[in-house]
């Protein structure tokens, strides 16, 4: 009851001041309180190093950092590293890494751990981070607190693949010489740069941070510990945060219809920010390998016949965007004068005549993310079925989906995926041929296979001018939509839901994933 | 030496039950799609061929499918329940870090359905045909008919976001560093919403059951002969009927009382409750076959236990029954 009373006088006041004061004046925050955070599921690891599913990184982005974070245009800007150069021909950088940055058992932070991050960790443990440094020829250090890489060839999105969610740096100290790098007691209690240190894990209920006293940023953090609480069951999390057990539900927390309902109580604050880096965008993956989604023109006609605008509003309740092709706006060199993708029926009927479709029906996998896919799937098939294709919906749980699409065998499938700021990082993996393999459901699982598209892929990571990186990338997403190899459905725009007293949750393109070194609570 | 020999028949066949359990279980989890290192793989939002090389032999799923059954009954014959790769952690350990939750939670509803049960069921017995056997049977029926995911979520709506009365997640407060007997009266305001949630429904089954079980025996021979003998009416509800319509309720606790381990994967998602229901479950989506097949085989152990101590029960309420 205590606690109930606290929360509402502590709302009242955050309105207060978020009306009287101007913004600038509050900047510096008050020191002390403690944060509560929804998290599910429970992560099986927060060492972030060898563990990348989402709730790792929401917990491990506060205990972590990389050599840049990135604001919400995605423009580069210092954490670990605090300054950097580019070689005229592209090929050589040069980070000059931030003095006396310390670890949180007080080692020294230096070049030799960001060596040993990247060259040896990262390499082994980190499936995207060592596709990112394909591209690496060698890392040295120069001295201790200056590192050079040197590629193999010119690559346009290098400066976007060092946020701590995708290169976090790992203490050499702890884990130079082990044999198994997935596997080390040392996981058990991370120790990384970061705002907050590592307290205590009670599995399944709950995992607690602290304030790191000796972080290297100035009058920050400035809360004293951060809750991570496991909360399995969706409608008990809304209510959780109705009861005031949590003020901060992440992006996908709660179903959308409850995003709608809190939205709507006093002092919660709903925001989209924070998701410009992932900008996810999902689609219905189209099996490009049988009949009759071979044909290009049966693609097109599926395309036309989705109405995604009403998806949007009733599955999503509005936080989604209808997109216009291959790239959700957020990503560098998204082009604006496509049209959106629209819904219609009568074309999708001629085309479908065209093709000569007979109605053999197709199966459609649904995400298995819980309400939302589910009414995802349903106004799908509704939508196919009025322009007389027949989908038979093939529910599965996790496991199922992922082994489905790793092994192809789909007709077609709901799938969303981060584009990580840059197309050449989180575009090109699904539509050039190099990435039709099996064993991923995040690669060009479709099977689409195009020379002039594989071509323009490679041509744009190599470029490093932005106007010819742009005239490349305009070019492929125009390629993209005409040949429609999946059929996207909808920028998703996540919603964090959080109370207005706490202050700076999200304050850069990565939002909760770059921890919560800024907020403080009114 | 009736009994000796009994115990020692039933407790072989349990041992071979087990195992029997054991590889029908291995097999059944294979059967299901995907596998630990592509629910893995797939919550990174990133993979390669590498990266699941590297886990599927990490977790020794690279080897074939005999040996690996080979492997798992060789270490459960030993009591080695092996390791959870996921979990980083001895599935043994895992299991046993949630096992005092779980008791707590199954074991207080098993206590309050089977006393709150058995006495308005015989409460209604007594009184049958008047308003209160009447009142009694309509809130059993409501609380047998209602489903629990539902029951939990108005709880908590009512008791913890509306009245703000009780706790509605979790086991404890987090953070609030109470020890002795501050720590067991928090631990308490957590426990009542679960536990009632989970024993209202059980209290209606028993309520039901012995109610009708007890009007039952009331029409036999032997209970009118007691009444013609003149004894209390008291007494030959308690000595001559109850006892007699227990039967039945003691073959549904020992049911339930199997289940005890198991948990109650609905309660424990909603109230957050650490328990090892959860632990179940979410090792049944992560396809963590280890930590499954562990939890599997300690929830069918407790059930071949708790069929035997409930043989042995029957014997105690019933001398005639024997072994």
């Amino acid at each position: 009851m205590k606690r109930r009373n606290l929360l509402q006088l502590g709302g009242a006041t955050a309105g207060l001041t978020l009306a009287g004061i101007p913004l600038e004046l509050l900047a510096a925050g008050k020191k002390g309180g403690v944060i509560n955070v929804a998290l599910q599921p429970e992560p099986p690891s927060i060492m972030i190093g060898t563990i990348q599913n989402g709730p790792a990184l929401l917990v491990g982005g506060n205990i972590y950092e990389g050599l840049l974070s990135y604001d919400e245009q995605l423009a580069p800007q210092p954490s670990l590293a605090t300054a950097w150069t580019v070689s005229p021909d592209g090929l050589t950088y040069v980070f000059k890494l931030k003095p006396n940055v310390r670890w949180h058992d007080g080692k020294p932070f230096t070049a030799a751990d960001v060596v040993f991050s990247i060259d040896v960790f990262l390499r082994k443990t980190h499936a995207r981070a060592r596709s990112n440094m394909a591209v690496v020829q060698s890392i040295r250090e120069v001295d201790p607190l200056t590192v050079e890489f040197k590629l193999k060839q010119p690559f346009g999105p290098f400066l976007g693949i060092f946020p701590a969610n995708g290169m976090p740096m790992v203490p050499k100290h702890i884990y130079e010489g082990a044999a198994d790098f997935l596997k080390h007691p040392a996981h058990a209690t991370p120790i990384g740069t970061g705002p907050f240190k590592f307290k205590e894990w009670a599995r399944a209920s709950y995992i607690q941070l602290v304030r790191n006293d000796d972080y290297h940023v100035k009058d920050a953090p400035l809360v004293d510990s951060l809750y991570f609480h496991v909360i399995p069951d969706a409608a008990s999390r809304a209510n959780a945060f109705e009861s005031g057990k949590i003020d901060v539900l992440p992006g996908g927390s709660v179903e959308y219809f409850d995003v709608a309902r809190l939205a709507k109580l006093p002092g919660v604050v709903v925001t989209t920010k924070g998701w410009e880096m992932f900008a996810p965008l999902s689609w219905i993956v189209i099996n490009n390998r049988k009949a009759p989604m071979d044909n290009v023109k049966f693609r097109q006609a599926l395309s036309l016949a989705l109405d995604r605008e009403a998806m949007r509003k009733v599955a999503w309740y509005g936080y989604a965007e209808v997109p216009n092709g291959p790239f959700n706006r957020h990503l560098k060199y998204a082009r604006a004068d496509l049209p959106k993708l629209a819904r219609d029926k009568d074309k999708a009927k001629q085309l479908l005549a065209d093709v000569g479709y007979k109605g053999e029906p197709l199966r459609l996998l649904p995400l298995p993310y819980g309400e939302t896919w589910q009414r995802l799937a349903e106004i799908t098939r509704q939508n196919l079925a009025e322009v007389g294709i027949k989908v038979e919906l093939a529910p599965t749980d996790v496991a199922g989906w992922n082994q489905r699409l790793n092994e192809w065998d789909f007709d077609l499938a709901f799938n969303f995926l981060y584009q990580h700021g840059d197309a050449a990082l989180g575009v090109a993996r699904n539509y050039t041929t190099s990435n039709i393999e099996k064993g991923s459901p995040f690669n060009n699982v479709e099977g689409y296979s195009n020379p002039k598209v594989d071509a323009l892929f490679d041509q744009g990571q190599k470029e490093l001018d932005p106007a010819k990186r742009q005239a490349i990338y305009f070019e492929v997403q125009k390629l993209l939509v005409d040949e429609m190899p999946v059929a996207w459905l909808h920028e998703l725009n996540f919603p964090t839901v959080y109370r207005a007293r706490v202050n700076n949750p999200i304050n850069s393109g990565v939002g909760l994933n770059d921890g919560f070194a800024k907020a403080w609570l009114a | 030496m009736k009994r000796t020999q009994f115990m020692v028949k039933r407790v072989l066949q349990g041992l071979i039950a087990i195992l029997l359990i054991a590889t029908v279980n291995f097999m059944l989890v294979r059967a299901a799609p995907g596998d630990p290192v592509s629910v893995m793989a797939g919550e990174a939002g990133a993979s390669d061929a590498q990266f699941v090389a590297q886990l599927r032999a990490q977790f020794g799923l690279d080897k074939p499918i005999t040996t690996q059954l080979a492997t798992y009954l060789g270490k459960v014959v030993q009591l080695d329940l092996g390791y959870s790769y996921r979990q980083q952690q001895p599935v043994l350990k895992l299991i046993l870090d949630r096992l005092p939750a779980t008791l707590l939670l199954t074991g207080s509803a098993f206590v309050l359905s089977l006393i709150f049960g058995i006495t308005l069921g015989a409460l209604s017995a007594r009184k049958a045909g008047t308003w209160v056997d009447s009142a009694i049977s309509l809130v059993a029926l409501v609380f047998y008919a209602t489903p629990l995911y539902w029951l939990a979520l108005m709880a908590v709506l009512v008791f913890t976001v509306q009245l703000d009365w009780l706790p509605g997640f979790g086991f404890s407060t987090v953070g609030s560093g109470a020890t002795g007997l501050a720590l067991a009266w928090d631990i308490a305001q957590h426990l009542v919403l679960p536990v009632l949630t989970l024993a209202l429904f059980y209290m209606a089954v028993y309520a039901r059951m012995t109610r009708a079980a007890m009007l039952e025996v009331a029409q036999m021979d032997f209970v009118k002969t007691a009444r013609a003998k003149g004894v209390k009416p008291g007494r030959i509800l308690r000595a001559h009927v109850l006892r007699n319509a227990l039967l039945p309720v003691v073959t549904l606790a020992g049911i339930q009382a199997g289940g005890l381990i198991g948990g109650a994967v609905l309660t424990e998602t909603v109230f957050a409750w650490p328990g090892l229901g959860r632990l179940m479950f979410d090792a049944l989506l992560q396809r963590d076959y280890s930590l499954l097949l562990g939890t599997f085989l300690v929830t069918a152990a407790m059930a071949v236990l708790f069929n035997l101590i409930t043989d042995l029960v029957y014997t105690l309420v019933d001398p005639r029954i024997e072994l």
